[in-house]
C-alpha cells in the first residue's frame, strides 16, 4: 500500500496516492467540472502540462492555479467551479 | 535585494532531456549550474514522474546522474520577466524568485498541437500526451475505455504506456497515410528500428487505423462517445476518454520574449545551438521537432558550447545531423491533411480560454483584428492552445511575445514595479 494523502475538494475529502497531481484528486472527486468556461461550459485538462489553463482552480485560497502541475499536500483545500 | 545564492554561470530553462543534458555537459565545465522548470519534477514530458518510478533505463541514468552531479533544480516556476539583462524572475505556488545568469539555455521543449472539432471542449477530451501526462501524474485508468487519435509517433507510445496502466484501447486513430514507407526507411536508423519493434509488441491486440479521424466528440457535460472517419465510411464509438494530439509544436515564447530570432517556427541557432542573441543557447523541440535522441544530443552541444567547451561540442555535430534526417522524415509523415480544416463548425470553440467561435474568428484576416474585436487568443494561455490551431485553419502567423510571458499573480508584478521604483530613486 503506496502512501497517501489527504486533501478536500469542494469540502468532500479525498484520498489519492502520495505524488498525485491535484488535477488527478479532482478527476478522482467526481466533481462536475474543474473550471467554468465563460460561457460556463464544463471545462476539465486538456495538455496536462501547465500550458491549457484549462485545469485552474483555487488550492488554498489561491485561485487561477493549475491543478495538473502541483503536487497533492495533506490538508490541501481545493475548490472548483460547481 | 538578488539572492547572491540565485546567480548562476549558466541557468538551464526547461528539465526535459534537453535540458538535462545541456546541465550535465555544463556542468563538467566546473561552472555553477542550475536548472528552473515549471513543472514539479525533472524529466520534461516525456520522462514526467521518472524521478520516482524509471519508464526506461535510458531515463533513469539520465536522472541519476543529473541527481549526482552539482546541478541545482528549481521546480515549479515559472520564468516570466527579464528587469535587466542576467536577472529573471519566476512565479512559483509559494511566490516570486529572482535568478541571476552570466549564460542562459533554452531547453523549452514542446506541446501538443491541438486542433477544434465538435466537441473538443468536453471534459474527457485531452491531448494524448495530456491524458498520458495526466495518468503519469496519478489518474487511474483501469477499465477506462479510450481512444488515442490525431497524428504523430506520440499517439503509438501514449496507446501502449495506457493499455500498461490497463486501459482499455479501444482504437487508435492515425490521421496520416504514409506509415508504411516511414517504417520502410527505417533501415537508416537502428535503434529506431528497436525501438519500433518493442512498440510493435506492447500494441499487439489494438486496432490501429491510418487515413482515420475523430469527426465530432458528444456527452451531456462529459464525453461519452465520438464519431469517426475512415473514408467514406462514418461511426460512433463510446468512449470515456478521448486522447487526440495532432504532433507536437515547438515552446518558443521564452525564446522570442528574448529577442531570438526565429525561422520557420522555430528558435534559429548555429551549429553550437547559439541563438541570434549572444549568451543564449536553445537546445531541443524548441529548435524543430526531433524526438528523443536529438534532444539529447542537441543539449550536450549547448552545455558545452556555452562554457567553452567547444572541442566535447564538435565531437557530437556527425550524431546530430544524422538525427536530424530522422526529424524530417517524421515531420513529412505526419503533416496534416487539408480534411482537418473543415471539422470545425461555425459555433465549434476555437479559443477555449475566451470563448470564441470558429465563425467569430474567422471573420478576422490576422490576429491584431480578432484579438481586438473577440479577445481571442488573450485568455490565460495566451494563444499557446489556439495559436497553433489557427495557423494551421485560417493561416494567421504568430505575433510577437510580451512580458509576462505567463500569466503572473498581480501581487508579484506589484512586488516587480515596486522594486524597480527603488532602482530608481
Amino acid at each position: 500500500m503506496p502512501d497517501t494523502v489527504m486533501l478536500t475538494i469542494n469540502g468532500h475529502p479525498v484520498i489519492v496516492p502520495d505524488g498525485s497531481s491535484v488535477a488527478t484528486a479532482v478527476a478522482i472527486s467526481g466533481a462536475m467540472a474543474f473550471r467554468r468556461s465563460v460561457h460556463g461550459e464544463p471545462r476539465a485538462p486538456l495538455c496536462g502540462m501547465g500550458i491549457c489553463f484549462e485545469c485552474r482552480v483555487t488550492i488554498n485560497g489561491q485561485s487561477h492555479t493549475r491543478s495538473c502541475q502541483i503536487v497533492c499536500q495533506n490538508g490541501m483545500d481545493v475548490q472548483t467551479d460547481e | 535585494m538578488n539572492n547572491p545564492g540565485d546567480t548562476y554561470d549558466v541557468l538551464v530553462i526547461g528539465g526535459g532531456p534537453a535540458g538535462l543534458a545541456a546541465a550535465l555537459s555544463a556542468q563538467q565545465s566546473g561552472l555553477r549550474v542550475a536548472i528552473v522548470d515549471d513543472n514539479p519534477g525533472l524529466g520534461g514530458q516525456i520522462w514526467r514522474g521518472d524521478q520516482h518510478k524509471p519508464g526506461t533505463p535510458e531515463a533513469a541514468q539520465w536522472l541519476r546522474r543529473v541527481a549526482t552531479a552539482q546541478v541545482k533544480f528549481i521546480s515549479g516556476a515559472y520564468v516570466y520577466e527579464q528587469p535587466e539583462p542576467g536577472l529573471l524572475l519566476a512565479e512559483t505556488f509559494e511566490g516570486r524568485r529572482e535568478l541571476g545568469y552570466q549564460k542562459l539555455i533554452l531547453a523549452t521543449g514542446a506541446r501538443e498541437r491541438f486542433l477544434p472539432f465538435p466537441g473538443w471542449t468536453l471534459p474527457g477530451v485531452a491531448g494524448a500526451g495530456g491524458l498520458q501526462a495526466l495518468v503519469k501524474s496519478g489518474l487511474p485508468m483501469a477499465g477506462k475505455k479510450i481512444v488515442v487519435a490525431g497524428t504523430g509517433p506520440l499517439l503509438l507510445a501514449v496507446a501502449a504506456y495506457l493499455q500498461k496502466q490497463s486501459a482499455n484501447v479501444l482504437l487508435i486513430a492515425e490521421q496520416a497515410s504514409q506509415l508504411l514507407s516511414f517504417g520502410l526507411s527505417l533501415w537508416r536508423w537502428p535503434s529506431k528500428i528497436f525501438q519500433a519493434i518493442q512498440l510493435k509488441r506492447e500494441l499487439a491486440g489494438i486496432r490501429h487505423l491510418t487515413n482515420c479521424w475523430v469527426e465530432s466528440a458528444h456527452g451531456d457535460n462529459r464525453l461519452q462517445r465520438i464519431t469517426l472517419r475512415h473514408g467514406q465510411k462514418t461511426w460512433d464509438v463510446a468512449c470515456d476518454y478521448l486522447a487526440c494530439g495532432f504532433h507536437l509544436v515547438p515552446n518558443v515564447e521564452v525564446a522570442v520574449f528574448f529577442g531570438c530570432e526565429l525561422q520557420e517556427g522555430v528558435v534559429q541557432v548555429d551549429e553550437l545551438q547559439a541563438t541570434t542573441v549572444p549568451g543564449i543557447y536553445c537546445a531541443g523541440e524548441a529548435t524543430g521537432i526531433g524526438g528523443l535522441e536529438l534532444s539529447l544530443v542537441e543539449g550536450q552541444i549547448a552545455g558545452f558550447a556555452a562554457t567553452n567547451q567547444v572541442q566535447q561540442a564538435r565531437a557530437l555535430f556527425a550524431e546530430r545531423d544524422k538525427l536530424q534526417q530522422f526529424a524530417n522524415l517524421l515531420n513529412r509523415t505526419f503533416a496534416l491533411r487539408d480534411e482537418l480544416k473543415r471539422l470545425p463548425q461555425p459555433d465549434t470553440i476555437v479559443c477555449r480560454c475566451e470563448d470564441v467561435s470558429f465563425a467569430r474568428a474567422e471573420k478576422y484576416p490576422e490576429w491584431r483584428a480578432a484579438k481586438l474585436h473577440t479577445r481571442c487568443g488573450m485568455g490565460p494561455c495566451q494563444g499557446r492552445i489556439c495559436g497553433p490551431a489557427l495557423e494551421f485553419l485560417l493561416h494567421w502567423q504568430p505575433e510577437s511575445v510580451r512580458p509576462p510571458v505567463f500569466p503572473v499573480k498581480v501581487g508579484n508584478l506589484i512586488r516587480d514595479a515596486g522594486s524597480l521604483i527603488e532602482q530608481e530613486q
